[in-house]
């Protein structure tokens, strides 16, 4: 009863969504689709996509199968729609005006209100329903995408400014080897060998500077100053002292990596309260085996926040670094070359592997936590 | 309130005797003042007590007395700045050394990442136990705190009181002569705790250990005790010790009883007196 009443005092979005999707569509029958002088009528296929959005809001608003088939109906026409909208546009780059914009967002509106209907769905099974919340930010993703691919071609965006993203995914599976062999110089090597080291000399330096507690004020406010130090002006140095190769910006990665892990480290290892500090020391329990089976396992939630704070930490220090000097491979060097040579669609490959990386990598890490984390409160929930 | 004085006097007469070989903890003229920013704070001052093997101690006293004090100085969490303890005939430290008893928190400080049973192996792991032997005080410990079938829990899986009895169990688990145990049934409610007391009893029998147990409920004291130690703050200091006459085999109806009842009475007034004295 209560949940009525909250649902119908609430804006209803999905019905909004449906009434803008049909404004939207009425909008692009009656205006220019594209210049000069181009009517809905004289582009059959958008003619379907408006028809097909039209007919799809109309049966939402209507109420008819306002179930989980008509929405799966209404997301595949959507991704229909939406491909003809992709389709038309790339016979008239740069020439979209008032009406095909009118459709695109009608479009996008659409889809919206999928993703608003799928969200709303109870799912009982437990597979389903991860599939489902796996879906929703795919498709907010592949939204992105699609209006990115429509708006740069219809406006006719120059390639220098913004490539399409099909630009970007055709460069990208021509340049595999290219961008095969970046990635190994840049991530394999750099940044796998600099946070491994950097993360783990931290770790040893926290334990060392917990033991020892003048090295505190010593070593902390050292620390602090390395990690204080601009990233581009410590790359050149690193060049001179540790060669073109991948060492150097290994070297910049441990400077990057080692702040965050030592800082974390030493306030997690504090973190145990008085009084399980006092049962270790009613077992007698001596330096070590309080640090491995008390303390240790309470600095976990910190360690891991250092760990995944310099997972793109790493990335950007290895990156940037190669910008000062490097054989002629590497994701950074490629993308200051290319930079210089206007392909910017290499650049945005280029990105689009780092992006990739770094998502996955932190992702792996994550999952790690979770596993020896399960028993902290953020985690078991 | 002449009699409560005079009752106090003989005890302090009878806790100047030498040092017995059953004596498990000894307190001469004991004091422990904090420095604070805001000046000295005499947490205790001028504490005797002697505690027997196999006596059931408690301490009560309103917050502030120093009873918690008191404890973690026989546990060596806390060192004296004047006078002198020693429980089994040693050191405090060297007695937490030898790992001569088990303390039970006022919370069950149970680790999260560990199940029960491994929270019970703790202190088993850190004594350097083998595998069969840990197994084996850990089926033992748990079912005499009621706890067989959740070895394989997590802490947080359970309720309070069956994490403040898997913290018992961990206590029990190193097998001491003393059991320290500060307020452990303080956060639970009267029901669980009624039933807690009753099995802390029959342990206590079945064991023959020596107890020192903080609380602040008067029932409780009197129900479990041998002897009551009636504390009283600023500075915090003995003001009455209570031998009593309940029989050692006790049940929960004995708190109806007229000897029960009296010396409830003998403990209200003692911590009634030492307030009034502050005030």
């Amino acid at each position: 009863m209560s949940t009525r009443i909250l649902s119908k005092s609430r804006l209803d979005i999905s019905a909004l969504l449906a009434w803008l999707v049909v404004a939207l569509v009425i909008v692009g029958l009656f205006s220019t689709i594209f210049t000069p002088d181009i009517g809905v009528m004289d582009a059959p296929r958008l003619a379907l996509c408006l028809v097909l959005l039209a007919i799809a809001a109309v049966r939402y608003e209507l109420g008819f199968m306002r179930n989980r088939f008509g929405d799966v109906m209404l997301g595949l026409v959507t991704a229909f729609a939406t491909w003809l909208l992709i389709d038309t546009v790339s016979n008239h780059p740069g020439d979209a005006a008032l009406g095909f914009w009118a459709l695109t967002a009608a479009a996008w509106a659409s889809a919206w209100l999928f993703v608003e209907r799928l969200a709303s769905w109870q799912i009982a099974s437990k597979t389903a329903s991860r599939l489902t919340n796996l879906a929703i930010p795919a498709l907010f993703g592949i939204t992105l995408l699609v209006l990115w691919q429509i708006i740069v071609t219809g406006a006719g965006v120059p390639k220098v400014l913004l490539p399409a993203p099909t630009e970007i995914w055709l460069r990208l599976i021509n340049s595999v080897p290219t961008l095969w062999a970046d990635f190994r110089q840049t991530f394999l090597k750099a940044v796998l060998a600099g946070y491994a080291i950097g993360c783990g000399s931290a770790f040893l330096t926290a334990v060392l500077v917990d033991r020892v507690p003048f090295l505190r004020r010593g070593l902390l406010p050292i620390g602090n100053l390395v990690s204080a130090l601009p990233i581009i002006g410590v790359a050149p140095i690193m060049v001179m002292w540790f060669g073109f190769d991948w060492p150097s910006k290994a070297a910049v990665v441990i400077i990057m990596t080692f702040f965050p892990m030592l800082v974390n480290t030493v306030s997690g290892l504090a973190a145990s309260d008085p009084m399980q500090r006092d049962l270790m020391r009613t077992y007698a329990s001596g330096y070590w085996q309080t640090l491995i089976k008390m303390r240790l396992p309470m600095a976990m939630p910190f360690i891991f926040n250092a760990l995944k704070i310099n997972s793109t930490l790493a990335m950007i220090g290895a990156i940037v670094a190669e910008f000062f000097g490097t054989p002629t491979v590497g994701m950074g060097f490629r993308i200051s070359t290319e930079v210089g040579r206007m392909n910017v669609d290499m650049v945005w490959a280029e990105i689009a592997v780092a992006a990739l990386a770094g998502s996955l990598f932190y992702g792996l890490i994550a999952l790690i936590e979770r596993a020896v984390t399960f028993w902290h409160p953020s985690v078991r929930g | 309130m002449t009699a409560l004085a005079g009752a106090k006097d003989t005890e302090m007469v009878d806790n100047h005797k030498s040092a017995s070989p059953d004596r498990v903890i000894d307190i001469e003229k004991l004091s422990l003042t904090f420095e604070t920013g805001d000046g000295p704070v005499h947490a205790l001052s001028d504490i005797d007590l002697k505690i027997e093997q196999g006596d059931f101690v408690s301490f009560i006293g309103p917050s502030g007395c120093g009873k918690t004090t008191l404890l973690r100085v026989i546990a060596d969490l806390e060192k004296p700045t004047a006078g002198s303890i020693t429980v089994n005939g040693v050191s405090p430290e060297e007695a937490r050394l030898n790992r001569a008893y088990g303390y039970v928190f006022q919370a069950a400080a149970l680790y999260s990442w560990r199940t029960i049973a491994n929270n019970v192996a703790l202190p088993l792991e850190i004594m350097g136990l083998s595998r069969s032997e840990r197994q084996e005080r850990i089926a033992r410990n748990l079912e005499l705190v009621n706890l067989t079938g959740f070895e394989k829990k997590y802490p947080w899986q359970l309720s309070g009181g069956m994490q403040q009895r898997a913290s018992i169990a961990r206590a029990l688990a190193v097998e001491p002569d003393l059991l320290l145990m500060d307020e452990p049934f303080g956060a639970l409610d009267e029901i669980v705790r009624d039933h807690l007391n009753e099995q802390l009893l029959q342990l206590w029998a079945k064991t023959s250990k020596t107890v020192a147990f903080v609380t602040h409920s008067i029932p409780e004291a009197v129900f479990l005790s041998t002897k009551i130690v009636v504390l009283c703050p600023r500075p915090g200091r003995i003001y009455d010790v209570i031998e009593s006459d309940l029989p050692r085999e006790r049940t929960l109806d004995i708190r109806e009883s007229p000897e029960f009842l009296k010396i409830a009475h003998r403990v209200r007034e003692g911590l009634k007196a030492g307030h009034s004295y502050e005030d």
